[in-house]
């Protein structure tokens, strides 16, 4: 069968099961646009590609199947680089088509010409320059392989429009020796030797924390580490990443680590005698200080990238493996020591009794004031409430996102979005975007801040368009709110470029211009009735604008590159410090 | 953050022009990569992306039908544990294996091209000097001669220290290139 180049991409974008993809045309990538009217792929026009980008995400983190955005050369391959920094941060598989300039005119400055292979190296697991059109079937597949396999993360193939156009002769590469890749072997399985040596550990262990990361999301471990937790008793903190992979509700459920963390989750890490880290990488904002970093804890570290173990903290047993195939090993290991008589955990009961009195100490808190603003914690909290348990939360990046985690309960794997790693404002609505198309069954709701609302809005204009009803709820305190945090607390309250408006723009005039309906919630008790009536409507987007106290901080705190021993409450509680 | 990176790619940059010195913590590794477009750049970025820093870098086709290049690499060990410079070496995708060699482990050579300047009363001592540590004169102009020396890396620094009584107009080194000591039974 002949096909063009850009036929044969399509049809590998069909053959590995793709059903949607997000992206906008532009002149180089013109050619494979043709052959998309005919494909069985919807595709979903973004209002910019950043947009296409991050939607991709919001789709993949959801559905565990790699999203695809689709863009042109130059600046629409520029405009995707974010997404790609941002996928590659947070281990999201993502596939990044960009149109290129003919290969006779790569290297000229040709119109629209950018090296967005050299670009992009540094953000993406690999990228693909193609230079023959026999090479894009392969080149698909393997570019499917290296996003989803191993740690998964994004992929960009670059094909010039000449190669788009010339013929081939059609063929899918049927075996992953046909795809190429004599350097890429990722590991699944553990050592047993080193799963049997961390066994003896947790067997040893008087204050041990499961310390979870994203990657046991993206290994599909939620289950196992359900089973390890309830073999062994012990507390679990979910990272940023994680939230969703073990039930808040659960007892053993701590809640989050970090800068932004639980008082308990934070402490319990920091006096364990052993952490147990499954797919977390000791990312600074959970760490604080690394020298002053859980001094008394000995480390596993069970990672399916050989790389993490020892880049930030040495283990002493590191585990290269998939998370769900480890844990598994981990619980026959504990199997064997139980058949054999020895011991499988200590008794925790005294550990558990000292992270209870923390819990009963330092819960969440935050203080309503008798006729003011309306709090944003309590503007996620009502969300929460009037939400089913399955309910998608997207966040962006700043105060509300870590209200969202914080007050939200997540009861289940998948169900929470954000952009961890690279912290990038603006990405909740077009991920939402994403995560509602991934998933149209579950009501999705991105939690966002007026800054980050107002970098990537006008993807609501896509969702208008192609009816993917997503929620938007702007805490809206008119200011960038994080950074007036920090001002406010370190900078002796001098805010320097931090103030936004909070009616500059008009935030439901504005959803209403794209298509969507808007909502003001303006006094606390607007909070309920604008809640409900958002989640009444289910045939377009809806945008509410919560006017939210410009003042409230995100507590705990632990201020950047101080030791977590040092975290700050919220000023009602720092008595009983 | 991006003025710890642009020093780190200073640094770098200073490494690979003068090959001379390494510490006594220099570690070599011998890395078989895809024979691909790009691939040099991808190792070359890791390692001004991370912070790691080469004391040199050598490449070339390892195969007859040149599917694979070796690139031997010295790295400064102090930059970063050696152990994370290969694990991040091997994620990329083009990177086929990786062999580590100590110094002590290894043979290593390197290859030094040298023009000098040597007018009719200096010309003999440095065809001279060049003798004595078996080099060769590969190129004779009226008052200069460009001179060859292959040997150990210690060799190529002391002829290179001898040489500057002279006056040096040029010089360049490959950077070392490496294997594994054989076993003996």
């Amino acid at each position: 069968m002949k096909l063009t180049g850009a036929q044969a991409l399509i049809k590998s974008l069909e053959m590995q099961g793709v059903d949607v993809m997000f992206g906008l045309p532009g002149g180089a990538i013109l050619p494979v646009y043709d052959p998309i009217i005919d494909s069985s792929i919807r595709h979903i026009l973004v209002r910019h590609e950043q947009g296409a980008g991050h939607a991709a995400e919001g789709y993949a983190m959801v559905t565990g199947k790699p999203g695809v955005a689709m863009v042109t050369s130059g600046p629409g391959a520029t405009n995707i680089v974010t997404p790609l920094a941002n996928a590659y941060m947070d281990s999201t598989p993502l596939i990044v088509i960009s149109g290129q300039v003919a290969t006779p005119a790569i290297g000229t400055d040709a119109f629209q010409e950018c090296d967005i292979t050299g670009v992009t190296m540094g953000i993406t697991k690999h990228n693909w320059l193609i230079k023959d059109v026999d090479d894009i079937p392969r080149v698909v597949a393997a570019a499917f392989h290296v996003a989803t396999t191993g740690r998964p993360g994004p992929v960009l193939i670059d094909l010039p429009k000449d190669i788009s156009n010339a013929p081939m002769e059609w063929y899918w590469p049927t075996s992953v020796e046909e795809l190429d890749l004599p350097g890429y072997h990722p590991v699944t399985f553990g050592d047993p030797v080193l799963v049997a040596q961390a066994a003896e550990l947790i067997a040893a262990a008087k204050r041990p924390v499961l310390y979870v990361g994203g990657g046991v999301l993206k290994a599909r471990a939620a289950e196992a580490l359900r089973a390890l937790a309830d073999r062994t008793g012990i507390p679990v903190v979910t990272t940023l990443m994680a939230r969703g992979a073990f039930p808040d509700s659960h007892p053993q459920a701590l809640g989050m680590p970090g800068m932004h963390g639980h008082y308990t989750a934070v402490t319990a890490m920091q006096r364990s005698d052993l952490l147990i880290n499954l797919g977390a990488r000791f990312d600074d904002r959970v760490t604080g200080k690394i020298s002053s970093f859980a001094p008394e804890a000995k480390v596993i570290h069970v990672d399916i990238d050989p790389a993490e173990l020892g880049k930030v903290r040495v283990p002493d047993v590191g585990i290269a493996g998939d998370c769900r195939q480890v844990i598994g090993e981990l619980l026959l290991a504990m199997d064997a020591r139980d058949t054999v008589g020895e011991a499988v955990v200590q008794d925790l009961e005294p550990w558990w009794r000292q992270v209870h009195e923390w819990q009963e100490r330092f819960p969440l808190h935050y203080s309503e004031t008798e006729g003011g603003a309306i709090k944003p914690q309590n503007v996620v909290e009502q969300l929460r409430d009037a939400a089913d348990e399955d309910t998608i939360v997207v966040a962006g990046v700043g105060q509300h996102q870590m209200w969202a985690s914080q007050y939200w309960n997540f009861e289940h794997p998948y169900t929470w979005v954000n952009s961890g790693g690279a912290g990038t404002m603006g990405f909740a609505v077009p991920a939402s975007i994403g995560a509602k198309v991934g998933r149209p069954d579950r009501t999705v709701w991105a939690i966002d801040g007026d800054g980050c609302f107002q970098m990537t809005a006008q993807e609501l204009v896509t969702a208008s368009a192609e009816q993917i009803p997503v929620k938007i709820a702007i805490l809206n305190n008119a200011y960038l709110g994080m950074v007036r945090q920090w001002q406010e607390m370190f900078y002796g309250e001098r805010y320097s470029e931090v103030y936004l408006s909070p009616d500059l723009p008009d935030y439901v005039k504005w959803a209403e211009a794209m298509g969507c309906v808007g909502i003001r919630a303006e006094s606390p008790e607007d909070v309920g009735p604008a809640i409900e009536k958002a989640n009444s409507i289910d045939d377009r987007p809806v945008v509410v604008d919560f006017r939210t106290d410009a003042f409230e901080k995100v507590f705990p705190m632990v201020a950047a590159g101080a030791s977590n021993d040092d975290i700050v409450v919220h000023p009602d509680q720092a008595a009983a410090r | 953050m991006s003025a710890a990176a642009a020093g780190a790619t200073a640094a770098n940059v200073t490494a690979l022009k003068g090959a001379k010195g390494p510490s006594p913590r220099h570690h070599i590794l011998s890395v078989l990569v895809e024979n691909k477009a790009g691939v040099l750049a991808r190792v070359a970025g890791l390692f001004s992306r991370r912070g790691f820093n080469i004391y040199s870098l050598a490449v070339a086709p390892t195969d007859e039908d040149e599917h694979f290049s070796r690139i031997t690499i010295v790295v400064d060990v102090e930059s970063a544990p050696l152990d994370q410079i290969v694990m991040q070496l091997d994620k990329l995708i083009n990177v086929v294996s990786i062999g580590e060699l100590s110094p002590a482990e290894a043979v290593e050579r390197e290859l030094v091209l040298v023009t000098v300047a040597a007018g009719p009363t200096e010309r003999s001592q440095v065809i001279q000097l060049v003798g004595v540590f078996g080099g060769e004169v590969i190129n004779v102009g009226t008052d200069r001669l460009t001179v060859m020396l292959a040997g150990r890396p210690e060799k190529i620094d002391d002829f290179e220290g001898l040489l500057e009584q002279y006056h040096v107009v040029e010089l360049q080194r490959t950077g070392r290139v490496a294997l594994p000591k054989l076993e003996r039974h």
